[in-house]
Protein backbone atom coordinates (compact mmCIF):
# COMPACT_ATOMS: atom_id res chain seq x y z
CA UNK A 1 0.00 0.00 0.00
CA UNK A 2 1.89 3.25 -0.72
CA UNK A 3 1.79 6.03 0.90
CA UNK A 4 2.46 10.16 0.24
CA UNK A 5 4.54 12.10 2.72
CA UNK A 6 5.17 15.65 2.07
CA UNK A 7 8.99 16.69 2.69
CA UNK A 8 11.00 19.26 2.75
CA UNK A 9 14.07 18.24 1.14
CA UNK A 10 15.20 14.73 -1.04
CA UNK A 11 16.54 12.83 1.65
CA UNK A 12 15.80 10.75 4.27
CA UNK A 13 16.43 12.82 7.09
CA UNK A 14 14.50 15.84 5.84
CA UNK A 15 11.57 16.82 7.91
CA UNK A 16 7.92 16.95 6.64
CA UNK A 17 6.75 19.73 4.89
CA UNK A 18 4.08 21.25 6.51
CA UNK A 19 1.86 21.87 3.53
CA UNK A 20 0.78 19.64 1.02
CA UNK A 21 -0.21 21.21 -1.45
CA UNK A 22 2.86 23.30 -1.81
CA UNK A 23 5.33 21.25 -0.34
CA UNK A 24 8.97 20.64 -2.12
CA UNK A 25 9.01 16.91 -2.45
CA UNK A 26 7.10 14.44 -2.11
CA UNK A 27 7.79 11.14 -0.66
CA UNK A 28 5.75 7.97 -2.30
CA UNK A 29 6.71 4.74 0.26
CA UNK A 30 5.82 1.39 -0.28
CA UNK A 31 4.56 -0.70 2.68
CA UNK A 32 4.44 -3.83 0.57
CA UNK A 33 8.35 -3.66 -1.15
CA UNK A 34 9.38 -1.09 1.69
CA UNK A 35 10.66 1.12 -2.08
CA UNK A 36 11.15 5.10 -1.30
CA UNK A 37 10.57 7.46 -3.86
CA UNK A 38 11.10 11.08 -4.07
CA UNK A 39 9.01 13.55 -5.84
CA UNK A 40 9.91 17.21 -6.92
CA UNK A 41 6.56 19.13 -6.43
CA UNK A 42 5.49 20.64 -10.04
CA UNK A 43 2.96 22.62 -8.52
CA UNK A 44 4.79 24.57 -5.69
CA UNK A 45 4.69 27.89 -6.88
CA UNK A 46 0.89 27.83 -8.37
CA UNK A 47 -1.03 30.87 -7.43
CA UNK A 48 -4.55 28.94 -7.44
CA UNK A 49 -4.99 25.40 -7.93
CA UNK A 50 -2.40 23.94 -6.04
CA UNK A 51 -4.14 21.91 -4.05
CA UNK A 52 -6.10 20.00 -6.50
CA UNK A 53 -3.04 19.13 -8.87
CA UNK A 54 -1.32 17.91 -5.62
CA UNK A 55 -4.38 15.47 -5.25
CA UNK A 56 -3.80 14.71 -8.98
CA UNK A 57 -0.24 13.68 -8.70
CA UNK A 58 -0.33 11.45 -5.85
CA UNK A 59 -3.76 10.23 -6.69
CA UNK A 60 -2.18 8.92 -10.27
CA UNK A 61 0.43 7.06 -8.13
CA UNK A 62 -2.57 4.89 -6.44
CA UNK A 63 -1.56 6.30 -3.27
CA UNK A 64 -4.07 5.34 0.00
CA UNK A 65 -2.54 7.68 2.74
CA UNK A 66 -0.90 10.95 2.88
CA UNK A 67 0.86 12.53 5.76
CA UNK A 68 1.31 16.23 5.69
CA UNK A 69 1.58 19.08 8.42
CA UNK A 70 -1.57 20.94 6.98
CA UNK A 71 -4.04 19.84 4.25
CA UNK A 72 -6.15 23.30 2.62
CA UNK A 73 -9.57 23.77 2.28
CA UNK A 74 -10.05 22.87 -1.07
CA UNK A 75 -8.98 19.13 -0.82
CA UNK A 76 -10.44 17.82 1.84
CA UNK A 77 -13.68 16.96 -0.12
CA UNK A 78 -11.96 15.76 -3.06
CA UNK A 79 -9.03 13.03 -0.93
CA UNK A 80 -12.95 11.97 0.70
CA UNK A 81 -14.56 11.30 -2.32
CA UNK A 82 -11.84 9.22 -3.56
CA UNK A 83 -10.97 7.80 -0.59
CA UNK A 84 -7.34 9.00 -0.21
CA UNK A 85 -6.86 8.90 4.07
CA UNK A 86 -5.31 12.30 4.98
CA UNK A 87 -2.94 11.99 8.12
CA UNK A 88 -2.38 15.49 9.91
CA UNK A 89 1.18 14.87 11.58
CA UNK A 90 4.04 16.83 13.37
CA UNK A 91 6.22 18.89 11.10
CA UNK A 92 9.66 18.68 12.86
CA UNK A 93 9.71 14.74 12.10
CA UNK A 94 11.87 13.61 9.83
CA UNK A 95 10.75 10.84 6.88
CA UNK A 96 12.94 8.55 8.53
CA UNK A 97 10.52 8.71 11.53
CA UNK A 98 7.44 8.39 9.69
CA UNK A 99 8.24 5.80 7.59
CA UNK A 100 9.39 3.72 10.58
CA UNK A 101 6.45 3.90 12.48
CA UNK A 102 4.25 3.22 9.22
CA UNK A 103 6.53 -0.09 9.64
CA UNK A 104 5.52 -0.89 13.29
CA UNK B 1 -46.82 47.56 -27.89
CA UNK B 2 -49.64 48.01 -25.58
CA UNK B 3 -49.46 47.51 -21.89
CA UNK B 4 -51.28 43.96 -21.65
CA UNK B 5 -48.67 41.96 -24.03
CA UNK B 6 -45.59 43.78 -22.42
CA UNK B 7 -46.82 42.56 -18.60
CA UNK B 8 -47.19 38.93 -20.51
CA UNK B 9 -43.58 39.35 -21.81
CA UNK B 10 -41.99 40.17 -18.03
CA UNK B 11 -44.16 37.03 -16.44
CA UNK B 12 -42.71 34.87 -19.20
CA UNK B 13 -39.22 36.19 -18.40
CA UNK B 14 -39.61 35.99 -14.75
CA UNK B 15 -40.91 32.24 -15.19
CA UNK B 16 -38.17 31.11 -16.58
CA UNK B 17 -35.47 32.48 -13.95
CA UNK B 18 -34.49 29.58 -11.86
CA UNK B 19 -34.76 30.12 -8.01
CA UNK B 20 -31.45 31.33 -5.55
CA UNK B 21 -28.78 28.70 -5.79
CA UNK B 22 -28.46 27.02 -3.17
CA UNK B 23 -25.35 26.74 -1.08
CA UNK B 24 -23.66 22.72 -0.41
CA UNK B 25 -24.91 21.49 2.70
CA UNK B 26 -22.15 19.09 4.40
CA UNK B 27 -22.98 15.24 5.08
CA UNK B 28 -20.58 13.81 7.15
CA UNK B 29 -22.27 10.40 6.44
CA UNK B 30 -24.34 9.29 4.07
CA UNK B 31 -27.37 7.44 5.43
CA UNK B 32 -27.10 3.50 5.88
CA UNK B 33 -30.27 2.35 4.14
CA UNK B 34 -32.03 3.76 1.18
CA UNK B 35 -35.09 4.25 2.94
CA UNK B 36 -37.77 2.68 4.98
CA UNK B 37 -40.52 0.56 4.14
CA UNK B 38 -44.41 0.26 6.23
CA UNK B 39 -45.50 -2.93 6.83
CA UNK B 40 -49.42 -4.11 8.76
CA UNK B 41 -50.98 -1.54 6.39
CA UNK B 42 -55.07 -1.18 6.77
CA UNK B 43 -55.14 -1.12 2.94
CA UNK B 44 -53.70 -4.27 2.62
CA UNK B 45 -49.77 -4.84 0.59
CA UNK B 46 -51.16 -2.53 -2.30
CA UNK B 47 -48.31 0.00 -3.57
CA UNK B 48 -47.40 2.75 -1.24
CA UNK B 49 -47.12 6.03 -2.10
CA UNK B 50 -43.56 7.09 -1.43
CA UNK B 51 -42.00 10.30 0.08
CA UNK B 52 -38.79 11.58 -1.02
CA UNK B 53 -36.59 12.56 1.83
CA UNK B 54 -33.48 14.59 0.88
CA UNK B 55 -30.14 13.27 2.18
CA UNK B 56 -29.87 17.12 3.83
CA UNK B 57 -33.30 16.67 5.55
CA UNK B 58 -32.13 13.26 6.98
CA UNK B 59 -28.82 14.92 8.11
CA UNK B 60 -30.87 17.44 9.82
CA UNK B 61 -32.93 14.69 11.86
CA UNK B 62 -29.50 13.17 12.68
CA UNK B 63 -27.79 15.93 14.22
CA UNK B 64 -31.23 17.52 16.00
CA UNK B 65 -33.10 14.37 17.16
CA UNK B 66 -30.29 11.75 17.44
CA UNK B 67 -27.19 13.66 18.33
CA UNK B 68 -29.10 16.27 20.31
CA UNK B 69 -27.16 19.53 19.07
CA UNK B 70 -29.21 22.50 19.08
CA UNK B 71 -30.28 24.52 15.65
CA UNK B 72 -27.60 26.90 16.10
CA UNK B 73 -24.80 23.85 16.65
CA UNK B 74 -26.40 22.30 13.71
CA UNK B 75 -26.24 24.83 11.26
CA UNK B 76 -22.75 25.28 12.18
CA UNK B 77 -21.88 21.43 11.41
CA UNK B 78 -23.52 21.57 7.92
CA UNK B 79 -22.21 24.81 6.89
CA UNK B 80 -25.42 26.55 6.48
CA UNK B 81 -27.00 29.60 8.44
CA UNK B 82 -29.44 28.88 11.53
CA UNK B 83 -33.09 29.78 9.67
CA UNK B 84 -31.85 27.53 6.34
CA UNK B 85 -31.31 24.71 9.01
CA UNK B 86 -34.72 25.17 10.56
CA UNK B 87 -36.52 25.15 7.23
CA UNK B 88 -34.79 22.09 6.48
CA UNK B 89 -35.48 20.40 9.62
CA UNK B 90 -38.55 21.42 9.69
CA UNK B 91 -39.47 19.77 5.51
CA UNK B 92 -38.04 16.63 7.15
CA UNK B 93 -40.44 16.42 9.89
CA UNK B 94 -43.08 17.61 7.56
CA UNK B 95 -42.47 14.96 5.49
CA UNK B 96 -42.02 11.79 8.04
CA UNK B 97 -45.02 13.03 9.51
CA UNK B 98 -47.05 12.64 6.11
CA UNK B 99 -45.44 9.26 5.91
CA UNK B 100 -46.27 8.17 9.10
CA UNK B 101 -50.03 9.26 8.52
CA UNK B 102 -50.59 8.01 4.83
CA UNK B 103 -48.62 5.08 5.56
CA UNK B 104 -46.11 5.78 2.76
CA UNK B 105 -42.74 4.95 2.12
CA UNK B 106 -39.74 7.17 2.85
CA UNK B 107 -37.32 7.22 0.00
CA UNK B 108 -33.96 8.68 0.98
CA UNK B 109 -32.33 10.39 -1.99
CA UNK B 110 -31.24 13.10 -3.70
CA UNK B 111 -30.24 16.96 -2.48
CA UNK B 112 -27.75 19.67 -3.04
CA UNK B 113 -24.97 18.07 -0.64
CA UNK B 114 -21.32 17.07 0.21
CA UNK B 115 -19.42 14.64 2.03
CA UNK B 116 -16.99 15.22 4.24
CA UNK B 117 -15.95 12.75 6.98
CA UNK B 118 -14.89 12.52 10.32
CA UNK B 119 -11.13 13.49 12.16
CA UNK B 120 -9.68 11.56 15.06
CA UNK B 121 -6.91 12.25 17.39
CA UNK B 122 -4.39 9.81 17.96
CA UNK B 123 -3.33 10.31 21.88
CA UNK B 124 -0.11 8.48 21.48
CA UNK B 125 1.38 10.35 18.58
CA UNK B 126 -0.64 13.20 19.05
CA UNK B 127 -1.38 12.68 15.03
CA UNK B 128 -4.54 13.74 13.38
CA UNK B 129 -6.47 11.07 11.16
CA UNK B 130 -9.56 10.58 8.99
CA UNK B 131 -11.69 8.10 8.21
CA UNK B 132 -12.64 8.25 4.36
CA UNK B 133 -13.80 4.89 4.51
CA UNK B 134 -17.24 5.01 6.09
CA UNK B 135 -18.22 1.30 6.27
CA UNK B 136 -15.35 0.66 8.85
CA UNK B 137 -15.10 2.93 11.76
CA UNK B 138 -11.67 3.75 12.86
CA UNK B 139 -9.87 1.75 15.49
CA UNK B 140 -6.51 2.09 14.79
CA UNK B 141 -3.87 5.13 14.04
CA UNK B 142 -2.64 4.49 10.96
CA UNK B 143 0.87 5.89 11.96
CA UNK B 144 1.29 4.14 14.94
CA UNK B 145 -0.98 1.45 15.20
CA UNK B 146 -2.20 2.19 18.64
CA UNK B 147 -5.72 2.14 19.43
CA UNK B 148 -5.62 5.31 21.66
CA UNK B 149 -7.83 6.81 19.75
CA UNK B 150 -10.88 9.02 19.87
CA UNK B 151 -13.19 10.97 17.30
CA UNK B 152 -13.16 15.15 17.72
CA UNK B 153 -16.59 15.67 17.34
CA UNK B 154 -17.31 19.16 15.90
CA UNK B 155 -17.97 20.58 19.46
CA UNK B 156 -13.94 20.05 19.86
CA UNK B 157 -12.62 20.51 17.35
CA UNK B 158 -14.18 24.30 17.04
CA UNK B 159 -17.04 25.73 15.46
CA UNK B 160 -14.70 26.24 11.83
CA UNK B 161 -14.59 22.60 11.39
CA UNK B 162 -11.39 20.86 12.28
CA UNK B 163 -9.16 24.56 12.71
CA UNK B 164 -5.71 23.07 13.28
CA UNK B 165 -3.92 26.43 14.16
CA UNK B 166 -0.33 26.94 13.81
CA UNK B 167 0.84 31.07 13.50
CA UNK B 168 1.18 31.61 10.12
CA UNK B 169 2.39 34.86 8.25
CA UNK B 170 2.50 36.29 5.14
CA UNK B 171 5.13 37.80 4.58
CA UNK B 172 6.26 40.74 1.46
CA UNK B 173 9.53 39.61 -0.37
CA UNK B 174 10.55 43.33 -1.00
CA UNK B 175 10.20 45.14 1.79
CA UNK B 176 9.39 42.30 5.01
CA UNK B 177 6.09 43.61 5.43
CA UNK B 178 4.20 41.09 7.49
CA UNK B 179 0.29 40.26 7.99
CA UNK B 180 -1.58 37.28 9.80
CA UNK B 181 -2.05 34.69 7.20
CA UNK B 182 -5.77 33.44 6.72
CA UNK B 183 -6.58 30.18 6.17
CA UNK B 184 -7.76 29.33 3.05
CA UNK B 185 -6.74 32.81 1.39
CA UNK B 186 -3.64 31.63 -0.80
CA UNK B 187 -0.61 34.17 0.52
CA UNK B 188 0.82 34.47 -3.36
CA UNK B 189 -3.21 35.80 -3.48
CA UNK B 190 -2.27 38.95 -0.89
CA UNK B 191 -0.60 42.11 -1.91
CA UNK B 192 1.69 44.11 0.34
CA UNK B 193 0.07 47.44 1.79
CA UNK B 194 3.20 49.00 1.87
CA UNK B 195 4.85 48.33 -1.56
CA UNK B 196 2.42 46.52 -4.01
CA UNK B 197 4.21 43.72 -4.84
CA UNK B 198 2.63 40.12 -4.06
CA UNK B 199 3.42 38.40 -0.54
CA UNK B 200 4.44 34.81 -0.17
CA UNK B 201 4.06 32.70 2.81
CA UNK B 202 6.80 32.77 5.48
CA UNK B 203 8.41 29.67 6.82
CA UNK B 204 8.03 29.20 10.56
CA UNK B 205 8.66 26.99 12.88
CA UNK B 206 5.35 27.68 14.42
CA UNK B 207 3.28 26.85 17.93
CA UNK B 208 0.72 24.22 17.48
CA UNK B 209 -2.53 25.90 19.43
CA UNK B 210 -5.84 23.60 18.44
CA UNK B 211 -8.79 26.25 18.91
Amino acid sequence: MKVAITSIGNTLESRLDPRFARCSFFVIYDTDSKSVEFIPNPNKDLEDGAGPAAVQLVAGREVKKIVAGEFGVKIKSLLDSLKIQMIVYDSEKTIQEVIDMLNS
Amino acid sequence: MNKCSLSLQRTFAHNNMSPRNKRLRKVINPPCIKGLKPFGSNRGEENHASVSLLIEEYEAMRLCDYEMYNHNEGSHIMGVSRPTFTRIYASARQKIARALVEGSQINIDGGKIYFDSDWYHCKQCSCYFNNPDKEIKAEACPLCKSTDVHGIGHKEAGMRGFSHHRVNICICPSCGFELEHKYGHPCGLQVCPECNTRMTWKKIQGSREIH
